[in-house]
């Protein structure tokens, strides 16, 4: 068994917790004693976090759209699909035909990675997402 | 967000969670506490029991209102009006503080002109707050030391949403209630990151730490540091206004990440519409969510277990979370996804882990400077501005002075609602949260006891409605908007007040955003999900 120091994926209160973890699954959640913001406390969704992770439902391989349907790809295909795509529609149309939703979900670091992909890469601004939803 | 910076300079909460302890009085308006930052309500339920005071306005009668020494329960969208009504009783009354209106504003004298029509009579024509009850509060809030401002979407999603946060700002600096431990003006963030997605500029007019697309010095540096020079200076398009450009075809290709508009947009039928509408969506996501079924592409993501990041909570304490297990099959972390995709388009990344990415952060990022990993790695996080690697981090913002100098005073005029309740739809529909589910569902529904407690959507209709439209609990009914239609069973409540009815968005079975009306702020580009038009029938 093994205890890695996590933050709370639901909303922002960010409370620390322990994700407990053995042979690669994780198997429970404890609250941090000693963190100021929930002081050893958690909520009924923080509690159960952990439980969406080991979803069967998880989608393991990349999809691509063919003859209408989603189907399983590789990685090599989906992104080199994803590029040329981007770029096509880039060049005929111009950047700003490009838009870009980024996560209040997922990491600072990886915000920060899509907004210079946005930004350096495809060259708009057109960036956002749902602070207000 | 937009309407803080403009008065104060910076648009986050201005206290941390911790000053909650020492607060004298809160002033919740338009966030169901307990029900969207559970700890926070629980810290606010604290206080109360250890003497401190509790005003919460708020149409519904949310779990905190058992706790409050008052409820002001205002017509929905009549925020603006409430708000002048206790600046104007606050005025009239000589309660305002003199010394930091003169030392630290600007503008009072504008702001005393509009808030003089405000009087209590007239708020309570629009507001249906009794006029001495507006009295009661209004001497309370300006007569406490330590007053704690709280709001959340109650305030911002409206079509006057920057317009309320204005006026919310307006009555915190009037009576001096901002710049000191225990006192401010606190928005409090809806998810996890919702604070870090803003700080890191994913915004369409904003780098990180909200520098300007526009500002030549600000081009200058992100161009050096990114070694391009061909940076878009003009704003980018919101994701309400992304919609609209897909609708007429002028937006082509949408890169999604970690998001489902399908189900979090208002008017879903138009959503739908934008989005088949495009030559290219790409989601990358960690479930198959509404908006991924309708995708050219589906990338698998890992999610906050099984990758290392840091997130920023709603009091800017920016905190690092571990990582615990591996990704399912094949998925990967978004940020080697991204980095991954840059390289294919020409552009190559070599980050060998998160930290890489952060020191780049702290170089281009004045107010996340300080916030290393290394420092991150011990101890409790660190609070923005972080200017320096010595720096503490600040619990409290605007101490002394303003981040734009000095504060200004930005009155605003009460403006009704997008679309009024009229004979035909005479209902008014308020959209919110509830406990034990989370945004669309997508990871909230997917855990046992949470789907239990919360197994199914409703609609909380008043007892009163409800007995003249022969509406019993439980039963099925039909709302309808003119935009569209929803089947859905009713909860008989005396939560909500007459002629209201409130839902959540959590339910993919019952999108109750189809009924929601696009119509938002004109400069947050908030869409009013807390009132649009609707009518009601039991179904046979």
């Amino acid at each position: 068994m093994a205890k890695t120091s996590t933050i709370c994926p639901f909303c922002g209160c960010g409370c620390n917790f322990y994700l407990v973890t053995e042979q690669n699954k994780v198997v429970g959640v404890e609250p941090s004693p000693g963190n100021p913001v929930n002081k050893g406390m958690l909520c009924a969704k923080g509690w159960n976090s952990y439980e969406f992770i080991n979803s069967p439902l998880r989608l393991e391989t990349p999809l691509v759209r063919k003859n209408g349907k989603l189907t399983e790809s590789t990685w090599d295909e989906a992104l080199d699909f994803t590029v040329r795509r981007l770029r096509e529609i880039q060049s005929g149309s111009g950047s700003r035909s490009l838009g870009f939703l980024a996560s209040a979900k997922v990491s600072n670091e990886e915000n920060y990675l899509f907004m210079k992909m946005a930004r350096a890469v495809f060259k708009t601004n057109n960036i956002d997402h749902c602070a207000r939803l | 967000m937009a309407g803080l910076a403009a008065t104060f300079g910076s648009g986050a909460m201005t206290n941390s969670i911790n000053e909650m302890d020492e607060a004298e009085l809160f002033f919740v308006i338009g966030s169901n506490t307990t029900e969207q930052h559970p700890l926070i309500g629980s810290r606010v339920i604290n206080a109360v029991e250890r003497g401190a005071r509790l005003i919460v306005v708020d149409p519904r009668d949310i779990p905190l209102t058992r706790y409050a020494h008052m409820h002001l329960r205002q017509n929905i969208g009549t925020d603006v009006a409430v708000l002048n009504g206790l600046m104007n009783i606050i005025i009239e009354e000589g309660l305002y503080d003199r010394e930091y209106v003169e030392t630290r504003t600007e503008g009072f004298d504008e702001l005393k002109r509009i808030v003089g029509r405000y009087t209590p009579r007239v708020v309570e024509q629009i507001s249906g707050i009794r006029a001495d009850d507006l009295m009661l509060a209004a001497r309370e809030y300006a007569r406490t030391g330590k007053a704690m401002l709280l709001y959340a979407m109650g305030i911002t999603q409206h079509t006057t949403g920057t317009d309320n946060v204005k006026t919310c700002a307006n009555l915190a600096m009037l009576t001096g209630h901002v710049g000191r431990p225990s006192t401010g003006v606190n928005p409090l963030r809806g998810q996890n990151n919702v604070q870090g997605a803003c700080d890191m500029g994913g915004l369409p007019v904003v780098y990180t730490g909200y520098q300007k697309v526009g500002d030549e010095p600000v081009i200058q540096k992100f161009a050096g540091a990114w070694g391009v020079d061909d940076l878009d200076k003009t704003p980018g398009l919101t994701i309400t206004t992304m919609m609209e450009a897909a609708d007429k075809g002028d937006l082509k290709a949408l890169y999604v990440m970690g998001e489902n508009p399908y189900l979090s947009d208002p008017d879903s039928k138009h959503i739908e519409r934008a989005l088949s509408n495009l030559d290219l969506l790409v989601v990358q996501d960690i479930f198959l969510s509404e908006t991924a079924a309708l995708a050219d592409v589906v990338l698998p993501a890992a999610c906050f277990a099984e990758k290392t990041g840091t997130y920023t909570n709603t009091e800017r304490r920016v905190q690092l979370s571990r990582k615990a297990v591996d990704p399912p099959g094949s998925a990967r972390a978004d940020w080697e996804i991204i980095q991954d995709v840059c390289t294919r388009a020409g552009y190559p990344m070599s980050y060998a882990d998160p930290s890489e990415i952060m020191a780049e952060i702290n170089r281009v990022t004045p107010s996340y400077a300080g916030i290393t990993y290394p420092r991150l790695e011990t101890g409790y996080g660190l609070s923005w501005p972080c200017p320096n690697e010595e720096h503490p981090g600040t619990a409290y913002l605007h101490k002394d002075r303003f981040s734009k100098g000095l504060g200004t005073f930005l009155p605003c005029e009460f403006k009704p609602m997008a679309e009024p309740p009229d004979t035909e739809y005479d209902f008014i529909l308020t959209t919110g949260r509830m406990y034990f589910q989370y945004h669309t569902g997508t990871m909230s529904r997917r855990v046992g006891i949470l789907e239990r407690e919360a197994p199914e959507p409703l609609v909380e209709i008043n007892p009163e409605d409800a007995r003249k439209l022969g509406i019993r609990d439980r039963d099925l009914v039909e709302i309808t908007s003119r935009r569209g239609a929803v089947k859905i069973k009713a909860e008989v409540t005396a939560r909500v007040p007459r002629k209201v009815v409130f839902s959540t968005f959590h339910f993919h079975e019952v999108p109750i955003n189809l009924l929601t009306i696009p119509a938002h702020d004109p400069v947050s580009g908030i869409p009013e999900y807390k009132g649009c038009a609707v009518k009601i029938r039991r179904c046979a």
